[in-house]
This record gives structure tokens, sequence and C-alpha cells, in this order.
């Protein structure tokens, strides 16, 4: 269990079963407080798999329309706008004018699956940008989908909204059928995930944007030559590592930039502090927004003697960052992207 | 062929008795045993049928007997329970009427028929259809020679720990020339490396050196160091074991012959590094329960600490490391060494955090009981994760009892590591065609009847190899084991079934097939003669072999092509005719 909220898998599971049918959820507003980052799931020595659970509750309130507000908002905008952020529709390509991107349906071997935030977030379309420069750095035959891509419902299905999930993912698998999308390479390990391991496993396959850069670094198609003379540390996002046991390609992307020093932090790897901006937590604060894992965070990398903290999802980046400027720490921690970085070094 | 058995050949005609057992109401409640037997009688070389309430008893017994020798019956069928339950009592019953025991069939009309069937005439039509096809092969039946062979009055022990140690001695006292094949550089195995046992905190060293001088210098007991078993052939009472011995930097390779063989290879210890949330050696605090006992054994005693920290269950009822069951011992080395440490060190914090103690052996739960009684901190929790503090690491924990976090900045986590099947335990079950359980321990032939045996005869288990044990348990272990293997020893020779496989040479292609899918290792190419050869004594009956044939070379007796295919047709080919009769004699 957690220290900063009431949430308890345990007590919550074992109510659960002693109680029947009869179990009450009302008042239970700690279940919203759950990031799915997946430490209970994993850890757990029977394998109770206690985020499953916490999502499938959720559930009932979402069935009785019983949420907060600000998750309406992000429903009704995905389900309208294809992102939850509120965006319209036809501004979801925008971030790639003047870049020249083939557009998918000219045919290529993947699909750059943006996702929302790296399509609307100025600070997201950074990461978009870079990690574009790259790929055509690296040779990697890609298109997109611009205003025909939508969202991947990831974090509609955490909040407990398995209906538009459904939906959404039926309506996505469509359009990569039409549109002969075998390989898929996504920004965010939300995406990935998603796509990976939610959508029925057929047609096509999906990559995080540090596994097809760090393949490309081992076959010598790519090259970063430019140095990047800084001590960095890297933040492991759940959804890449604890979810899906992604953790050494985005080490081996970070290898590979000459005069980088990668310093790690004690809680790594598998033991990675979550930024708390998963799990539909973007838009919802928590029963304990006092606390704040991400600043806790950005002062284990200020420890480590950093000066660039780095990560590879636009969740972690922008919760990052924003514990960065509460702590007034701009002058001595950096939240950066791989994919920044590594551009940096072309 | 004598001249009188060639005159029986010849004139040879089946003269068969049918017994239906009751099975008290069994049988009887479902199946109208008295038409079955009415049935029978008019079966063709059928001479006498009988219904009786149960056959296995003395008076059933009598019966059968009274006909074979008044009735002259040659072949014998009887319809009860499984031959599971029963084949050896009525083998038995023959055999002492002067019949070959192998002249029996038996038609299960218990397991097959009346306890899976609600009665009336389909159970009793289908017990007589069973009935019908065992008498059909029964008058096929042929005689079957039971085989003696001498036994090599010696053992080999694998493993030289304490199970391997005790299992020797008992061998080499009772006589027989033992070998211990041990795979490191001395004897003791694991317990070699305790600095004290639960619950009596006795020295372990006590316990090893009272094994190892005894084994040392025991003139029947031979100890090979630095050897492993590379490959094993041969059978109960034979066994030819290839062991590689390191000499120096030289290797030698060495045969042993045997007549039984101990397994006694132990175990290993589960690997914290594949915990990465306990810090098992990233940070220098947290160590294993077996670093713990080293620091025991210090001539400076323990390091004087302010607070130490156990975790129970580091690997143990984890199916996240895919090693689902308890390690056993866990709890109690636990709560010894952390008495151990209150007991040198009064000023400190002494914490276990724990999912359930299990103190179930003889004198555990007292010496729990004392444990508390020390001062020891029992939390009910499975830590989540240990971090750095300054030069401290905390552990993090759900005290489940009170139902909120915990956090216990400690200077030494001591991770109570469970016990792993060897790694190469693979290897070796290989060689001796040994099963294993599905947590990767060598498996027993029966859990609860035949818990040292294997699945081959003349190899037995001892120690952890075959589970989790303490001290107590696995010196049980071994000398049970080493009882077992005496038996075969002492008696100098041993039966062998006669229910084999037997190859017709003329149909043989030599392909052999036949050997791939053999598991005991039975079947073998003749140099000379290009076919298969078997041997009767390592075959154990089972058909794969020939099922696998393709040329039909293979048949086993007791249930050869002739003799199965009789009962087959006997069922295929039957009529609905007898339900009239069996209508009327019901009324």
């Amino acid at each position: 269990m957690a220290l900063k909220t009431r949430l308890n898998p345990r007590i919550l599971i074992y109510r659960l079963l002693t109680a029947g049918n009869g179990f009450d959820l009302e008042g239970r507003d700690e279940l919203w407080d759950c990031t799915t980052c997946s430490t209970c799931s994993s850890r757990c020595p029977k394998q109770v798999k206690p985020m499953e659970t916490i999502i499938a509750l959720r559930g009932y309130f979402v069935e009785k329309g019983r949420v907060h507000p600000n998750m309406k908002t992000a429903f009704e905008s995905t389900f309208r706008q294809g992102n939850p952020l509120t965006m319209p529709r036809d501004s979801r390509g925008a971030w790639a004018d003047g870049l020249g991107l083939k557009p998918m349906a000219e045919g290529a071997e993947y699909l750059y699956y943006v996702g929302c935030t790296p399509s609307y977030d100025p600070r997201g379309q950074k990461v978009a940008q870079a990690l574009v420069k790259l790929m055509q750095a690296a040779g990697v035959d890609f298109g997109i989908l611009g205003n025909d891509e939508s969202c991947c419902a990831s974090e509609v299905k955490r909040l407990g909204e398995a209906g538009l999930f459904e939906a959404m993912a039926e309506d996505n698998q469509a359009i990569f059928k039409e549109f002969g999308v075998q390989k898929i390479i996504t920004t965010s390990p939300h995406c990935y995930n998603t796509f990976k391991n939610d959508y029925p496993k057929d047609g096509f396959q999906a990559q995080h944007y540090t596994q097809v850069l760090a393949g490309r670094l081992q076959a010598g198609a790519l090259k970063l030559t430019r140095p990047f003379e800084k001590t960095v540390t890297y933040h492991d996002p759940c959804y890449l590592g604890k979810h899906n046991g992604v953790f050494d390609e985005p080490r081996r992307v970070l290898g590979s930039v000459p005069g980088l020093n990668l310093v790690e932090m004690d809680r790594s790897r598998e033991k990675s502090l979550c930024c708390e901006g998963g799990g539909g937590r973007m838009w919802l604060e928590g029963t304990n927004p006092g606390t704040r894992l991400a600043q806790l965070r950005v002062q284990e990398a200020i420890d480590t003697g950093a000066v660039i903290l780095a990560t590879a999802c636009p969740f972690c980046l922008l919760t990052l960052d924003e514990a960065v400027k509460h702590l007034n720490a701009q002058d001595r921690l950096q939240v950066m992207d791989i994919a920044e970085i590594a551009a940096q070094a072309l | 062929m004598r001249w009188h058995d060639w005159k029986a050949e010849m004139t040879f005609s089946p003269r068969i008795g049918v017994y239906i057992c009751h099975c008290g109401i069994n049988i009887a409640a479902a199946v109208d045993v008295a038409t079955v037997a009415r049935y029978a009688a008019t079966l063709p070389g059928v001479q006498v049928a009988r219904d009786y309430t149960y056959m296995c008893s003395s008076p059933g017994q009598a019966l059968i007997k009274n006909d074979i020798t008044e009735l002259g019956l040659n072949r014998i069928v009887v319809a009860s329970c499984s031959p599971r339950m029963h084949e050896p009592t009525f083998r038995a019953v023959i055999a002492e009427a002067g019949l070959n025991a192998y002249c029996l069939e038996m038609a299960n009309i218990r397991e097959q028929c009346s306890w899976v069937h609600t009665g009336g005439i389909p159970a009793t039509t289908k017990a007589m259809q069973l009935v019908a096809a065992a008498v059909a092969k029964a008058a096929r039946l042929e005689e079957l020679e039971i085989r003696q062979v001498p036994v090599i009055p010696a053992a080999v022990v694998i493993g030289g720990g304490m199970a391997g140690m005790q299992a020797g001695l008992d061998l080499a006292e009772a006589g027989f020339q033992v070998t211990i094949i041990e795979r490191l550089g001395q004897l003791g195995g694991h317990a070699a490396q305790l600095s004290r046992t639960f619950p009596m905190l006795e020295p372990a060293a006590d316990l090893v050196h009272t094994l190892l001088e005894r084994v040392s210098s025991h003139p029947r007991i031979k100890v090979m160091m630095e050897s492993e078993v590379l490959g094993l052939s041969g059978y109960v009472g034979n066994f030819q074991v290839q062991v590689r011995q390191a000499q120096g930097t030289e290797e030698l390779t060495t045969e042993i012959s045997a007549g039984t063989i101990i397994v006694a290879t132990g175990f290993e210890l589960f690997d914290p590094h594949q915990k990465p949330e306990l810090g098992y050696a990233v940070y220098p605090q947290v160590i294993t329960t077996l670093d713990f006992e080293r620091l025991l054994q210090q001539d400076s005693g323990l390091p004087d600490v302010k607070s130490i920290v156990f975790v129970q269950c580091v690997g143990s009822r984890d199916q996240t490391v895919g090693n689902p069951y308890c390690s056993r011992i866990c709890c109690m080395v636990s709560a010894k060494q952390a008495r151990l440490a209150r007991q040198q060190l009064p000023e400190a914090q002494v914490t276990v955090f724990y999912m359930d103690v299990r103190a179930f052996g003889k004198g555990f739960e007292e010496f729990y009981d004392g444990a508390r009684e020390d001062g020891v901190i029992y939390r009910r929790g499975n830590p989540s994760e240990i971090l750095r503090q300054g030069d401290k690491v905390v552990v993090r924990a759900e005290d489940t009892l009170l139902g909120e976090p915990v956090e216990i900045a400690a200077d030494l986590v001591v991770l109570a590591v469970g016990m792993q099947p060897q790694t190469g335990s693979a290897a070796l079950a290989g060689m001796l065609k040994l099963s294993r359980s599905a947590d990767g321990f060598f498996m027993e032939a029966h859990p609860k009847l035949r818990p040292i045996d294997t699945n081959m005869a003349g190899v037995f288990l001892a120690g952890c190899c075959q589970g989790p044990k303490d001290i107590t348990e696995t010196i049980a272990q071994a000398r049970a084991a080493a009882a077992a293997a005496m038996i075969p020893l002492m008696r100098a020779s041993v039966q062998v079934d006669a229910v084999t496989s037997f190859i017709q040479e003329e149909l043989c292609a030599g392909c052999g097939q036949c050997a791939s899918v053999c598991g005991f290792g039975a079947l073998t190419l003749h140099p000379l003669r290009g076919v298969m050869v078997l041997n009767p004594v390592l075959c154990q009956g089972c058909g794969a072999c020939a099922t696998a044939c393709p040329s039909g070379a293979i048949n086993v007796h007791q249930f050869t092509f002739d003799q199965t295919m009789a009962q087959v047709d006997v069922l295929a080919d039957w009529q609905f005719a007898p339900l009239s009769p069996l209508n009327n004699s019901n009324g």
C-alpha cells in the first residue's frame, strides 16, 4: 500500500471477498487515487492483480454516471473529438505542418502513432518533432494519420469506461486496417501498452519508439555523433517499465549519446516511483494533493547530481516538468524526453 | 519344448471359470449379478460361472481354488473391482491352486460400471459385455514366466550432505558396500555452513561431524569427492553408474556397479537478485539468512547494530518468481537467528516481517513463543520494498494486522531465502529417468504410500532433492530410503514382472522408433542382427513401443493384438439379443 493514500488494495479485496454482493462503494473516493502503476500487481506473490480490481470498481461508478466533472469532460472529448484534451479533431495533425511527413495513405512500413498529448500539447509536440528527425536520420520508413488519428483510449479504459474503450478500439482497428497498418511506433508508453496488451492480438504489432531507436542504433543505421556532455538520470515510465519490462532499450539510447553521463536513482527500473500521471490521474487530483510523487521524484533526481531528468513518456514529462517549476528547481534540473536528447546529439 | 508341454499345447482347450463379485452392494445394487453369472455360463469355453458377496474374502477365494481343482479350470475371469485393487490378490489365489498367475483376467464391473451408472438393465448389460470380452481374452491368455535376477550387494548414494551421509551409513552398517558421490570437495552439504540448529540451538558442526567422521572411517563406504554422475545404465539389482571425478587437473571417468541407488542431491537457495525491490547486492545492509549464519560464526560475533529486520518468504510462496510452494524451514531459521541476535545484542531492535508463521515441528511453536518472549517483534506483512536512507536502509511494508503502512529503518536486513531444486536436477532426472513435480523437485512414486520411492525400480529419494525439509525430516527420510534400498539388496534377487513387451524379430526393421518412446531405456539395437532387443528387466510393460512400432513387430504380454482384438470383437459384435431373456428373468 502507498504511504500517501488511504487506498489499501489488500483491505479492498478482502472486503470484496467477505461482503459478497453487499459491497458498498459509496465514500470510497480513494479508488480514484490509483495511478495504475502496476507495482501491486507485479509484486503480489499470489498474483491477485489488485490494479485490475480497482479499474473494474471504477467501472461501477462510471456505469452509474457518478464521476468527477473532469472525467465527464475527458470522456465526452474523447468520444466527440478523438482526444481527452477538449481539442478539435481537425487540428490534430497541425504539429507536423511544414515537416513534409508522408501520409500513411501513401503506404509505409511503420505507422508513427503520435498520440494525443504529443499532437496537441506544445511541450509534447517538441518531442514528436524531435522523434521525427531521429526516425528520418535512422531511415525508418514511416507515415502518419494526421487528422485521421484518434485517441488510443488507454486512459478512458483505466478510468473504468470500458464501453467507450471498446468503441474507440474498434474504430482505430478499422482505420489501421483501411491503411494497411502492420507495425506501429508510439511516442507514449500508454499507447504502446494498450495496443500491445488491450487491443485484439491480430493485424498489427506495436513498439515504443525507444525500442525502435535502440534497434537502429545497434544495427548501425542511426549514429549519434554530437556530444551531449551532461549528467543525466532516467525515470522509468510505469507503462514502459513495470507494465512491459522495457528497461534496457531507453538506457541503450542514452548510452549511445556521446559525452552523456548516465546516473541511476535509487528507485529505478522495477522500483521506479510513479509520477502520478497514469490511470486518468492527468485529470484527477486524488484525495491527497498535498504530497505529489513527481516532486519527490524530482528531488531524488537532483540528489543524484544529475542536471537532466530524462524520461520517455509524455505524461511523465508534463508532471515532472510541473514539479520542477513547483520546487523552483529550473536552474538545477531540466526534464527532457529521450527523443529530445538523442535528437540534439544528431 | 519337452514332450508333455508339447502335448499340452496340442490338446489345450480353455476351461474357464467366471466369478462375479457383488462387492457387498457396491456392484450388486446396480448390476443384476445373478443374471450376469447365468449369461457368463453360456459363453464359449466357460465351465462354471458363480456370483458371490465378496470374491476377495477367504470363502470367495476358496470358491475359486476349489473349482480349479475339482473342475480342472485353466483360465479364470474375475468380474469385480479394478485390477489395480485386487489383481495381485487373485493372481496369488490361482497360483496357490497350481495355475500360472498370468492365467487370470479381470473385468472391472465396479469402477467402470456400477459406480458410474445408475442401475437397471443398461448397467447389467454393460457388465455382461465386459464379462464376455474378458472371457474372450482369457481363452487366449498365455502362461508367463516370472523371472528372478541376482542383485549386486552394493549401493550408490548421489550427494554427500546430511541425507546422503546418513543413508550411506545405514546401508554400510547393514553390510553393503556404499559409494557416496559428492560434487564438491567436502561432505556435509548446506548443513556444514550453519551455526546452530533450531529448536535446540546445538552447534550444527557437531551434527555434521558426527556423521562425517563415521562416514570417513567406515570400512564399507567409499567417498568420491568432486565427482559427478554422467549416466546410468542397467536396472534394479544391476545398475552401472558412470562417474566423472576430478583428479587434480585431470578428469577420470569410472563406472560403479550397484544394486540400488539413493538420490540425495539436496537443494539450492533462492537467488534474491530476482526480487529487485529488496535491493540485495545493491545495498550492503541487505543479506541472506545464509550470510547471517556466517556472521553468527565469526569470532567477533555479530556486528554491533541497532536495528535488524528479517524478511520471510523471499522466493517462497511467491508465484511471481515461479515458487508457489512453502520452503518450510525459513520461519524457524529466522526465529533462531532473530533470537540469537536478541541474545547477542540486547540493545538491538529485532523485527520479523512474515506472511504466516509456520512452526509445525516438534518444539517449534514453543521456540517461536520463546523468540517473542526474548523481545523479537513479529509484524505481519510482506515488505513491498527496501530503500536507501542515509547509511541505513528502510524496510517498507503494510502491517496487515494494523492495516497501515510502516517503515522500519535497519542497519541489517536478513532475507529468509527459500529452497529451490538444484540447477542440475533436470539433467540428473534425464539420466536417471526420474520424474519431477511441478515445483521442479524430484517426484516420489506416491505422495503418501511411496514417499521415498521413484518410478524407477531400485532408485530412491532422500532429503531436500524431493522437496524442502529440515534436518530432522531429512535424516528420517534418509533412513527410510536406506531401509527401502536394503530390501532388494538383502533379498539378493529381484522378481521381474512378466508383463513386458516382446519383439518378433522377423518383422523388426531396426528403425528404433520404439527406443525413442521408451521411458525406461529398455530397447536397444542389436549390433549384429540389426533388430531391436528388449531388456525385460527394464521394461515396465507400458506398451508405448508397441504403438510406436510401424511394422507391428512389438507386442505386450497379456495385451497382445490377438488378445485385445478378441475383446474388441466381442464388444463390436455385441447383439442386443440377451436383453429379452434378461427382461424375462427380471419378471
